[in-house]
């Protein structure tokens, strides 16, 4: 049985005339993961920090535990904040940074003594007190953060990309870490990033953002899988559009002529008729390579491979012009597993495996803009 | 032989420079311990013109007023420049740019302009010559240095720490009292030191918008060299040197001990 913790209703931002957030309805669930995904300038940022008070939404109300608080300042909100990049009081040492939202609330020494060991000891930095902030490494000082924002027991944390500083390596150990601590704690998470991959392994649900406006709302499977969208199947993932015409529709299935082969697909949840043009959305993996000889799918030729220790990806370039992204499993015992570059394949899927989208207005700039290009820390 | 060149040019060179700038105060502080009577000749060590020095009311008199107006002086306009430089880093508002060109004008502008200009206008208002004066016009030209010295440390300063702060649930006035001051302290004091050694040593200004009833340190020397500069002065030197080290180790050693 869930919850909800925080509602937005109609919540608007603009900054110097430019919306920000449009009208943004989104309920948060008690003791969730909660994602918000997009590319930078997507109001991500800003709708976090509007969560922890430190922007107020031109309108909209936001509601936490059935008490509005729109108008309350940072400071008379039951929630905080891990930084992006940290905020650690440079001039304090690990535990007074842990201590400091303690004796803000003027608890006494003895409280603060055994809460601040306690969160110290939660992630991993009992030895590190007396340390200041400058003495530690970047996933020392991300976790003197989290510390410092958990030992209040907020009813929520808000945590702005707070893996964007740490290499790769790091990133992963984090992750887990934060799965981990969120599940100990209990507390509702809202996290922001702008990597789709750890947005999908890390979230209960995710929320992806484009322009303001909330483009889908689901779990990651869902979103994945299911994407609501031609923003979301193109941002979320690698997906292969290929442009097809709804040409006979029965009660269960659809009959599609893609690029002149004629596939029968499920039908899909939006309606269609007789002549619409549709996408029909593959992931990499769904993609079959199969000989030259095979009796269906497209003619085409391997143009890259990359080998990816577990799957080996192919870019196959179709005799339309059109390329396609193929990701398979190693398969050594497979002998038509091994293309060469510049090698005749033919490219098909099993039908059922594949996700149907409407065409949409303005698609031609969502599938040509370079969505996952992103400045290297970005903040928007 | 080029190598040798090479090798001693730039020493000899450095040394150079170094004994030009350091002779000159080594001289004085080893003749404030001459018991001659004149500068040309050593005549033996002698603490004669250190007592002779704080015998000379006048000159003691002149020394604590010095201080004191220093003391004030700096402090006041750290006050104002660290208020004027948050406010500057802080808000948007109209006439920011203009303020923060007017505080180069005061910077750059020759001292005898803002002399003169001060004078005509404290007989404009007909504000009697001493402390006040004084002190206004000190305050006049430390502020700019103050405000530059504060902004660049703030212009270093995460946006994000006053937001922790207050996400922690620190006050705004809490959060400037906790985080903002602490972290901004070496710029203050760094401030408030340049504050008080301009203010100690200034001539130009001073001459003009101090009075009779108010005779500070620089003004004195400089009316004792027109009698003939008895080695009182040097002993005084030393003495202000030795009060400038101690000041300026102090300095460092709080801020090394801030950076830790």
């Amino acid at each position: 049985m869930t919850q909800t913790l925080l509602s937005l209703r109609n919540v608007s931002k603009q900054f110097d005339g430019k919306t920000v957030l449009d009208a943004l309805d989104l309920d948060i669930q008690d003791g969730e993961f909660l994602t918000l995904l997009g590319p930078s300038g997507c109001g991500k940022t800003t709708l976090l920090r509007l969560l922890g008070g430190f922007e107020h939404p031109d309108s909209g109300t936001l509601v936490l535990s059935g008490e509005d608080i729109t108008a309350k300042p940072p400071e008379h909100r039951p929630l905080n904040t891990v930084f992006q990049h940290y905020a650690l009081f440079p001039h304090m040492t690990v535990f007074d940074n842990v201590a400091y939202g303690l004796k803000m609330e003027k608890r006494p020494a003895d409280e603060i003594r055994q809460r601040v060991s306690e969160a110290l000891a939660l992630v991993q930095l009992d030895d590190f007190a007396r340390r200041k902030p400058h003495q530690l490494s970047g996933g020392q000082q991300q976790r003197v953060a989290i510390a410092r924002a958990v030992v209040k027991r907020p009813k929520l944390l808000l945590l702005d990309e707070p893996l964007s500083a740490l290499d790769y390596k790091l990133r992963r150990t984090m992750q887990i870490e934060l799965k981990r601590l969120q599940r100990e704690l209990g507390i509702t998470f809202v996290f922001v990033t702008h990597d789709q991959e750890e947005a999908l392994s890390m979230s209960d649900r995710v929320v992806v953002l484009k322009d303001g406006k909330v483009q889908q709302l689901g779990t990651p499977r869902e979103i994945y899988e299911r994407p609501a969208n031609l923003f979301t199947a193109r941002f979320v993932g690698e997906t292969n559009f290929f442009p097809g015409v709804v040409s006979r529709i029965d009660d269960e299935h659809i009959a599609v002529d893609v690029q002149g082969l004629l596939r029968h697909l499920r039908k899909p949840t939006f309606d269609v008729r007789v002549g619409q043009p549709v996408h029909v959305l593959l992931r990499p993996e769904d993609i079959r390579v199969l000989e030259p000889t095979a009796d269906h799918g497209f003619t085409g030729k391997v143009i890259e491979r990359n080998y990816k220790g577990s799957t080996l990806d192919s870019l196959i370039r179709l005799d339309s012009g059109q390329e396609v992204l193929a990701s398979e499993f190693f398969d050594e015992d497979d002998p038509t597993f091994d293309y060469r570059l510049g090698e005749p394949v033919r490219v098909s899927w099993v039908d059922g495996w594949e996700w149907l989208l409407p065409e949409e207005l303005n698609e031609a700039e969502v599938l040509s803009d370079d969505l996952n290009a992103e400045a290297p820390a970005g903040d928007d | 032989m080029e190598r040798v060149i090479a090798r001693w040019l730039p020493r000899t060179y450095l040394t150079l420079v170094y004994v030009l700038l350091y002779l000159p105060i080594l001289v004085l502080v080893v003749f404030s311990f001459n018991a001659s009577r004149t500068g040309y000749q050593w005549d033996g060590l002698s603490l004669h013109w250190y007592e002779s020095l704080f015998n000379n009311r006048a000159m003691v008199k002149a020394m604590w007023n010095s201080l004191w107006l220093a003391l004030v002086a700096a402090t006041v306009s750290t006050v104002i420049g660290a208020l004027t430089a948050l406010a500057l880093h802080r808000y948007r508002f109209r006439g920011k740019r203009m303020l923060n060109g007017m505080l180069f004008v005061v910077m750059m502008s020759p001292e005898i302009v803002l002399a003169i200009s001060l004078l005509a206008l404290f007989l404009l208002i007909g504000m009697q010559l001493g402390f006040m004066s004084l002190l206004l016009a000190h305050v006049t030209f430390c502020l700019p240095f103050v405000v530059i010295t504060v902004m660049a440390r703030l212009s270093g300063f995460d946006e994000r720490l006053p937001e922790a702060a207050r996400d922690l649930g620190a006050s705004d006035f809490t959060m400037t009292r906790t985080v903002l001051i602490p972290v901004i302290m070496p710029a203050l004091m760094a401030g408030w030191l340049l504050g008080f050694t301009l203010s100690l040593d200034d001539v130009v200004v001073s001459t003009f918008v101090s009075g009779p009833s108010y005779e500070i340190l620089p003004l004195r020397i400089y009316s004792m060299v027109r009698v003939g500069l008895k080695p009182e002065v040097n002993a005084l030197g030393t003495l202000l040197l030795v009060f400038s080290l101690v000041m300026l180790m102090l300095s460092q050693w709080i801020l090394m001990r801030s950076k830790r």
